[in-house]
């Protein structure tokens, strides 16, 4: 179905809702000298639409604004993880000490902007569509990330995150014009009809692809655009990182998939998909997936601030999921869809705790954990716990079941390499998880801690998302269900 | 009583959450509701006993839910002769070790919700049918056990729980990808382990060998066998009394109960190539190894923890004998180590109690001064070291007889080292309880009620299988002989 430019908007009433809230937070905050509702204005908005992309679920597909961007399953999927994410920073951000002290308007709007960013690249179906989608995406993370204006840190996490981020997609759009060169088209579906029946340079496509590969990878934490992570998530404010590690990187998984999946392969009858024969990007992909959850998880293994263990922790995590990514089958990109959810529950709560610990004790490093379970800190602790071990991939947790899905996809294309390597990282990533968790529990407070306190508001945000947690990881067959049917792309 | 497996299973889980929502000052409390808590279980294990059919080989009591339909993962449960002897085992241990934590003081509430949890997730293990559901059993028992360790453990407990911790995780991964490959391997893909078991015929041959020797390295870091038993001697030390009590009991016989049911059952071709190495002479091998290292040991809790690592040594052996006599010994063995292991650990608690140590060159003359606790341990060091008339004897002269038909020089050197036992036991008696006494120990108060209470079953058993080992015996031969003969059929 292609509607035409008006009928299309019926389609995007979810990102009109975000336009329309993040206008009305710049007004309010001009108009009113009280900013209190701010949060709650965009909390409101970001959950209507959430609604409205509750209702798309079974429309049937289209492609809106001449092909510019699809409406598919895929793509609602994908936004109900934005919106999930978005909402939890901002609950977060209402009750953060580090966010108190800002503009506090603009930076809503500026949350809420690239949640908007996110949203297209998740339905873009052609490359200026999805590199402008990624660059709004970036160009409002760099501001966020440079949000704590008197923080050193803060300022020089941005400026890095700027750069690599400038370096990356400069890489990218250099290899979509390779691609425009070769297809004649930016469009998805003619780059598809062009490249699969046409008789392309097998050797250019393989380098357009590795030089696309840089701005995906940079979106997604993957070595080697990886090392701007460990600044960024150091330096921004703990609401913005645990926007970051999901959002963003859902967000570049998301367009990744689209990209590789129906506009660069086909789809067998058995659920595999073929590439062009010739190119062997799923090899390089394959090396990739390999170092970088190596690499992640042996460089976590020394680090004893937590948020930069943590953005260690979420490369090697880029890396599980791509071992989904590398398979080729419907059930490897499926097993990626369940990880990203799950992914989002365990590594929101991880940062919600770390961001509770933070307004008591305004610790961010390892020893400031010392004997929390024992010092008024059991919930935090406990649910610390429960989201770590799920990082580990511990069952009854749902990160357990996440991976067990990757790990069945990654089997059944007889990547028996890989999957070993999987498991034995997932080994390797429990010695520092369990030292957080030692910190907690084993060892007791010498008395010189602050006590922590948990408001009202990040309990219960931390329960749900740890009930959840647990609840996914004993009966998830709904999740699965859900995400085996978002797994349609237009094609068209 | 259609569902007992899974109320065994599962009462305790209750019983945790009830145990959280106690008042956590209510510390004698929480002992009684914890403690009640494993009653009904112990009372269904005995109701098991007696209705256990032991003429039929396959499995009973059966229980059968669709889980996860889209990727055919059921909830599936029941027991044949190879698991009831370690249901009846884990019930038995669970409850007296509820008694045996009486004296925690710190933090009751988290120690017996978490204790709960681990007899809930080890009977699931025992009575899983499905191999997904087995490993989220297999897994669940890590987490609280880390805790335990860690927490209510000794001066080192931090590096053992973290061991413990990584030692079997890294096991158990392996066992996930073996577990998906059989998944993989069927059409209809199934986890159901009495499907997997039937289509054995139809694994490759160098399938089976990679599949058996992933879930072997799983099963033998548990039991533990040489060289991955390092993590055993550290957990044991830093562990709290009943903890040791539950570790050597019974986590032990998850990994030989593992290879008898999946090793052996699934994949009978490289069972029959690999059994020789990987368990005949690895087990051989333990046998020994262990038996001297006991030897050396100053620490009483570090020897009985070697004497496990030497007594599983038999279990290994007689099951690689791949003869009736020596693969109904090693399951014989099985029952009769977590008995006896469990008194000598909760003997060994005992005296850590009284005089804060366990250093064996500490002692000095006890008989005299504890006269009664002297005597429950005789008992179990004689078990321990084989004496006639106590159940170990039995089950060892079986695994030796059955695997003297095979191997005799293995068997030779498993036999030998029956007399290392005899020594390492016999010396750390005259040490402790004979010559003269110890003046700083002369008040030492006698073993009270209550640790009687937990050690009296268990000598009970350990005497009257010593006469009549077929109330064991008889429950598994069925199940055993059975299992023999698919193995022996592909040799």
């Amino acid at each position: 179905m292609t509607p035409d430019n008006i009928q299309s908007l019926g389609y995007i009433v979810p990102e009109l809702i975000l336009v329309l809230t993040i206008l009305t937070i710049f007004i309010v905050d001009l108009a009113m000298p009280d900013k209190e509702w701010l949060g709650d204005i965009a909390l409101a908005g970001t959950a209507i639409s959430l609604l409205a992309v509750a209702r798309l679920v079974g429309t049937p597909d289209a492609a809106l604004f001449g092909r510019m961007v699809v409406q598919d399953p895929f793509a609602v999927f994908f936004k109900g993880i934005f919106a999930f994410a978005t909402l939890a920073a901002l609950w977060m951000s209402m009750s953060s000490t580090e966010i108190k002290r800002i503009n506090q308007g603009e930076y809503y709007g500026l949350l809420l902007s690239s949640t908007l960013g996110m949203y297209f690249m998740a339905s873009a179906s052609n490359l200026l569509m999805a590199y402008l989608s990624l660059e709004f995406v970036s160009l409002t993370s760099y501001v966020l990330t440079g949000y704590l204006r008197h923080d050193r840190r803060s300022g020089e996490a941005a400026l890095k995150y700027l750069i690599y981020g400038g370096v990356a997609s400069g890489t990218m759009i250099y290899g979509m014009s390779w691609i425009f060169g070769l297809a004649g088209s930016m469009d998805f579906g003619h780059i598809n009809a062009a490249l699969m029946l046409g008789d392309p340079n097998k050797l250019a496509v393989f380098i357009a692809v590795v030089l696309m590969l840089a701005g995906f990878g940079y979106k997604i934490a993957a070595v080697p655009f990886h090392m701007w992570v460990p600044d960024v998530y150091t330096g921004a404010p703990i609401p913005v990182t645990a926007f970051l590690s999901v959002g963003s990187k859902a967000a570049g998984f998301a367009l990744l998939m689209r990209f590789f999946y129906p506009a660069l392969s086909h789809l067998g009858s058995d659920g595999t998909w073929q590439f062009l024969p010739g190119v062997d990007w799923p090899q390089l992909v394959l090396v990739l997936s390999m170092v970088t959850m190596t690499l992640g998880n042996l460089t976590a293994l020394s680090q004893r601030n937590l948020k930069r263990m943590l953005a260690y922790s979420s490369i090697a995590h880029a890396g599980y999921m791509l071992m989904g990514f590398v398979v080729l089958s419907n059930e490897g990109l499926r097993a990626m869809m369940f990880y990203m959810v799950v992914y989002y529950l365990m590594n929101i709560g991880a940062f919600l705790v770390v961001m509770i610990v933070a307004n008591s004790t305004g610790r961010e490093d390892i020893d400031g954990y010392r004997g929390l379970a024992w010092r008024g800190g059991a919930a935090p602790a406990i649910a610390m716990a429960i989201f770590l071990f799920s990082l580990t991939g511990l069952p009854p947790l749902a990160g357990f079941v996440g991976k067990f899905y990757l790990f069945a996809a990654v089997v059944r294309q007889q990547f028996y390499f890989l999957a070993l390597v999987g498991v034995i990282n997932s080994v390797i990533s429990l010695y520092y998880y369990a030292r957080v968790v030692r910190t907690m529990f084993l060892d007791f407070p010498d008395g010189s801690e602050a006590p922590v306190t948990v408001s009202f508001s990040n309990g219960v945000l931390m329960w749900l998302l740890s009930g959840a947690t647990i609840a996914l990881g004993v009966y998830w067959a709904p999740l699965i269900n859900f995400a085996d049917q978002s797994l349609q792309f237009f094609t068209g | 009583m259609d569902h007992i497996l899974t109320y065994m299973t599962f009462i305790p889980i209750v019983g945790a959450v009830v145990v959280l929502c106690l008042p956590s000052t209510a510390h004698n409390l929480i002992r009684w509701a914890a403690a009640i808590t494993t009653v009904p279980p112990l009372l269904m294990a005995v109701w098991l006993f007696v209705n256990f059919d032991r003429t039929q080989s396959g499995f009973q009591f059966v229980q059968h839910t669709p889980w996860i339909p889209s990727f055919n993962i059921e909830y599936f449960v029941g027991v044949d002769g190879i698991s009831i002897t370690m249901v009846l085992l884990t019930a038995l241990l669970s409850f007296l070790c509820m008694f045996a934590s009486w004296g925690i003081e710190k933090a009751v509430k988290g120690y017996f919700a978490l204790f709960l949890l681990l007899d809930a997730a080890m009977m699931g293990v025992f009575v899983a049918l499905d191999f997904f559901l087995f490993y989220i059993f297999w897994e669940l028992m890590l987490l609280p056990m880390y805790f335990l360790i860690g927490i209510w453990g000794g001066p080192r407990r931090e590096y053992a729980a973290i061991k413990f911790f990584l030692y079997t995780l890294a096991g158990s991964v392996l066992m996930l990808l073996a577990l998906l490959a059989l998944y993989f391997s069927q059409t209809p893909h199934t986890f159901d382990m009495t499907k997997l078991m039937a289509a054995h015929t139809t694994y490759g041959h160098t399938f089976q060998v990679v599949v058996w020797i992933a879930l072997f390295i799983g099963f033998a870091i548990k039991i533990p066998a040489f060289p991955f038993h390092t993590w055993l001697p550290d957990a044991h030390v830093e562990a709290p009394t009943a903890i040791s009590v539950i570790l050597a009991g019974i986590l032990l016989k998850m990994g030989t109960y593992g290879i008898l049911r999946i090793n052996y059952g699934m994949l009978p071709v490289a069972t029959a190539e690999l059994s020789y190495y990987f368990l005949g002479a690895l087990g051989a091998f333990n046998i020994v190894y262990g038996a001297l290292c006991a030897m050396a040991q100053k620490d009483l809790k570090k020897l009985v923890a070697y004497s496990s690592i030497s007594h599983m040594g038999y279990v290994m052996l007689g099951m690689a004998s791949l003869t009736p006599q020596g693969i109904q010994g090693a399951v014989l063995q099985m029952f009769n180590h977590g008995t006896v292991t469990a008194m000598l650990f909760l003997l060994v608690g005992v005296i850590y109690d009284r005089a804060h140590h366990r250093d064996i060159e500490g002692f000095g003359g006890l008989a005299s001064v504890m006269p009664v606790y002297t005597g429950v341990t005789a008992l179990a060091f004689f078990a321990a070291l084989g004496l006639p008339g106590l159940s170990a004897f039995i089950s060892e002269v079986l695994v030796l007889l059955g695997a003297w038909q095979k191997y005799p020089v293995l068997t030779a050197v498993g036999a030998s080292a029956v007399i290392l036992t005899a020594g390492y036991i016999l010396w750390t008696m005259q040490r402790m309880f004979l010559g003269k006494v110890n003046e700083k120990y002369v008040g030492l108060p006698e073993i009270n009620g209550r640790e009687l209470f937990t050690l009296a079953p268990l000598a009970v058993i350990v005497v009257v299988l010593g006469f009549y080992p077929q109330l064991v015996l008889d429950l598994m031969s069925a199940s055993l002989n059975t299992l023999n003969q698919l193995v022996l059929a592909s040799l």
